[in-house]
């Protein structure tokens, strides 16, 4: 059976397990038939044009696991930012696990997305913001369809959380192949601020499809940094739908780092909502073998004096293959919009490629804007030159490599983290630098 | 210390070293001049392992090891060291974290620990005094954006570092002006010994005022046409190369 049927055939079977006599059903139930027309996206369509689902498609996945698999602290460590105290939820098979988490509602919530949607206590926040940004597009509706766990992130007016929260989803391969669906909801009110790392980890070789919906909501003065590290196994795939939503004043960045996977695709979109918003947009990919990452971004300005800022770098090596979209709407209402993208690549290996395509709309006459996008090999005069000094050839690349993606880890805020990304690239050109840049 | 035999190198089929030789001792400042295409800065970048080039015929023993199929980096660990005539700028990468790299990555091709960082602090702080480097350049990122005077200068702060056995400067006086010159000259000088060996490539007579050879040498179509003393620069100087080019008809 092909999966969109599997799927939805599932559904009474889901419903059968969730309460279906709730507001947020009738969302689902929308987003279900919206799924049933839609599908799942092809190279038809112009947004997919240079990634093919089809390969992760084909794998006769398990959609609701539903055991309760439990994994060792100890098994895992290596995949958490394990040398600062956070908040944790996380996740095993899509299913919470309390023993690895560390939630709080003390002052805040930080808990599970289904005790929120079953709860009254959460009604109004659930009421005002589940479902209100995503967009209704043919993975996006998916998730929504299936809506039932993930992250509930709640931060109320002028609360400064004083530690990061990590959001992590483990897969164990205790089935032959995995699809998990979380979705994330974070609703971060005036003056308040946040700091979330999130991780999707495949434990085993087993096909994993992770389709993840996550939307953030930030208010007036607040701040929120959001960083994505995703190194999974070779046989895990990645959609990754992020929605934020901007008022007047708050600056959101998120940070993706793209070291692994099989296909990994980032949906990224910020809608700004006010005045004086900033939007940080940064990625750094660094793929090889066949490994395939898409980044699709969005930035629609829709008030003036806004600003954002987007930097993705991308090394590529062997026959990887990588994609970015940076997509920027400043509408006519948008004066003195300040808009800049900047996307580098560097093609290590003839076989490799990269499909860069800025689209900039403007509507507004009195804006900044600015793109550049530069697709090169690596430098050999460079190289050379570090060579003479006696820096062997391997390293000198990676060091070449560091440098080319530094502006990307200059504006991680917790050193911990920029640390571990550090040494994920180090790992990842085998080498070891005696510093960090 | 380094001997060049009957070298012969192309670069895409084309031939630019045509036979050439070459002996310099310990303790000797050895000077190339030559007309432009010569082949000068060709000869310098074989000599570092540069490798768009090809070696058809001939080799180059460094004390005695025949160093012509070392990567650069080995011939770097073996105390040949290159200031370039156009630096390359390395965004991203500070001055101090580049020569720190270099001197640790040297070091540990030799079997030794990484340099202690006090030590490191304090022989930066004594070469950069020697060349005149203001401390803040230190944590620049490497040449970029560095005038050609402060990037000559960086070259010769790195030789400082690195104490090389062999250091050949190609072109170290191209676009400094007369301080800047001084400071460079005044800096090789300084670490000049008797244990290792400097060559000079160059087209004027200018920076062999302040380092001064004692073997100059003409290079022309690829060989080595003319050797002398030191006077033979003056006279390069005073009547350029044309006589050589007839001498040799």
């Amino acid at each position: 059976m092909e999966l969109k049927e599997k799927i939805v055939s599932s559904y009474l079977a889901f419903e059968n397990d969730i309460d279906i006599n709730s507001d947020i059903h009738d969302i689902r139930t929308e987003a279900f038939h919206n799924f049933e027309k839609l599908g799942f996206p092809t190279k038809k369509l112009e947004a997919w044009k240079y990634t093919s689902l089809n390969s992760v498609l084909k794998n006769d996945y398990s959609i609701f696991p539903n055991k309760e698999n439990a994994i060792q602290f100890s098994d895992v460590k290596k995949y958490f930012i394990h040398d600062i105290d956070t908040y944790k939820i996380v996740f095993i098979d899509g299913k919470y696990s309390s023993f690895l988490s560390d939630t709080t509602h003390d002052g805040k919530d930080v808990c599970l997305m289904s005790s929120a949607l079953s709860n009254s206590k959460y009604k109004a926040v659930i009421e005002n913001y589940f479902n209100k940004i995503a967009k209704q597009d043919n993975l996006t509706s998916l998730n929504t369809a299936f809506a039932n766990e993930g992250a509930y992130i709640y931060i109320p007016k002028n609360v400064e959380v004083e530690k990061p929260i990590q959001i992590i989803n483990f897969t164990t391969g205790s089935e032959a192949a995995t699809m998990v669906q979380p979705r994330n909801l974070i609703v971060v009110e005036e003056n308040a601020h946040v700091q979330i790392i999130e991780r999707h980890q495949s434990l085993t070789d087993n096909p994993v499809f992770s389709n993840v919906v996550t939307e953030i909501f930030s208010a007036k003065n607040s701040t929120v940094d959001l960083y994505k590290i995703q190194n999974d196994k070779d046989n895990a795939s990645l959609v990754d739908n992020t929605y934020v939503e901007q008022k007047t004043n708050s600056v959101v960045s998120v940070h993706t780092f793209s070291f692994g996977g099989n296909i990994t695709r980032n949906n990224l979109n910020f809608y700004q909502r006010g005045e004086h918003i900033d939007s940080i947009l940064k990625g750094i990919t660094i793929i090889e073998g066949k490994q395939h990452v898409d980044h699709h971004t969005l930035v629609h300005h829709i008030e003036p004096n806004c600003e954002s800022h987007q930097d993705y770098k991308g090394i590529y090596d062997e026959r990887s293959t990588g994609v970015f979209n940076g997509k920027v709407i400043v509408d006519k209402e948008a004066q003195k919009t300040n808009a800049y993208q900047k996307n580098n690549n560097v093609l290590l290996s003839d076989k490799a490629t990269i499909n860069a395509k800025p689209q900039l709309e403007i509507f507004a006459d009195d804006v900044k804007c600015s793109h550049g996008c530069t697709i090169g090999q690596l430098d050999e005069e460079a190289l050379f030159y570090m060579q003479q000094r006696g820096i062997p050839a391997k390293e000198g690349k990676a060091l070449l490599m560091y440098a080319f993606a530094n502006t990307v880890l200059e504006s991680v805020k917790i050193p911990e983290v920029k640390s571990r990304i550090n040494k994920l690239i180090a790992k990842k050109l085998g080498v070891n630098l005696g510093f960090d840049l | 210390m380094l001997k060049i035999n009957n070298l012969h190198a192309s670069i895409d089929d084309k031939s630019i070293l045509k036979g050439l030789g070459l002996e310099v001792n310990a303790g000797e400042v050895h000077a190339i001049m030559g007309p432009n295409g010569a082949g000068k800065s060709t000869l310098a970048n074989i000599i570092a392992g540069k490798e768009d080039y090809e070696v058809t015929q001939g080799n180059i023993e460094l004390n005695g090891e025949d160093i012509s199929e070392l990567a650069p980096e080995e011939r770097a660990h073996n105390g040949v060291f290159l200031s370039f005539q156009y630096p390359v700028e390395i965004p991203g990468v500070s001055v101090t974290n580049f020569i720190k790299t270099a001197i640790n990555e040297t070091r540990k091709a030799k079997g030794l620990e990484d340099m202690p960082a006090k030590e490191m602090l304090k022989m930066i702080r004594e070469k950069s005094e020697l060349l005149e480097i203001d401390r803040k350049f230190l944590s620049r990122s490497l040449n970029e954006g560095f005038s050609g005077g402060e990037k000559k200068r960086n070259e010769i702060f790195q030789m400082a570092m690195l104490e090389p056995k062999l250091a050949i400067l190609d072109e170290t006086d191209s676009g400094l002006d007369i301080d800047a010159l001084r400071i460079v000259a005044n800096g090789v000088n300084k670490l000049k010994s008797k244990d290792n060996a400097v060559i000079v490539i160059t087209h004027y007579q200018r920076l062999l005022d302040y380092i001064v050879p004692d073997f100059v040498h003409v290079l022309y179509d690829g060989k080595i046409v003319k050797s002398g003393d030191a006077s033979l620069a003056l006279e390069l100087e005073a009547k350029g190369y044309d006589w050589i080019k007839q001498e040799l008809v």
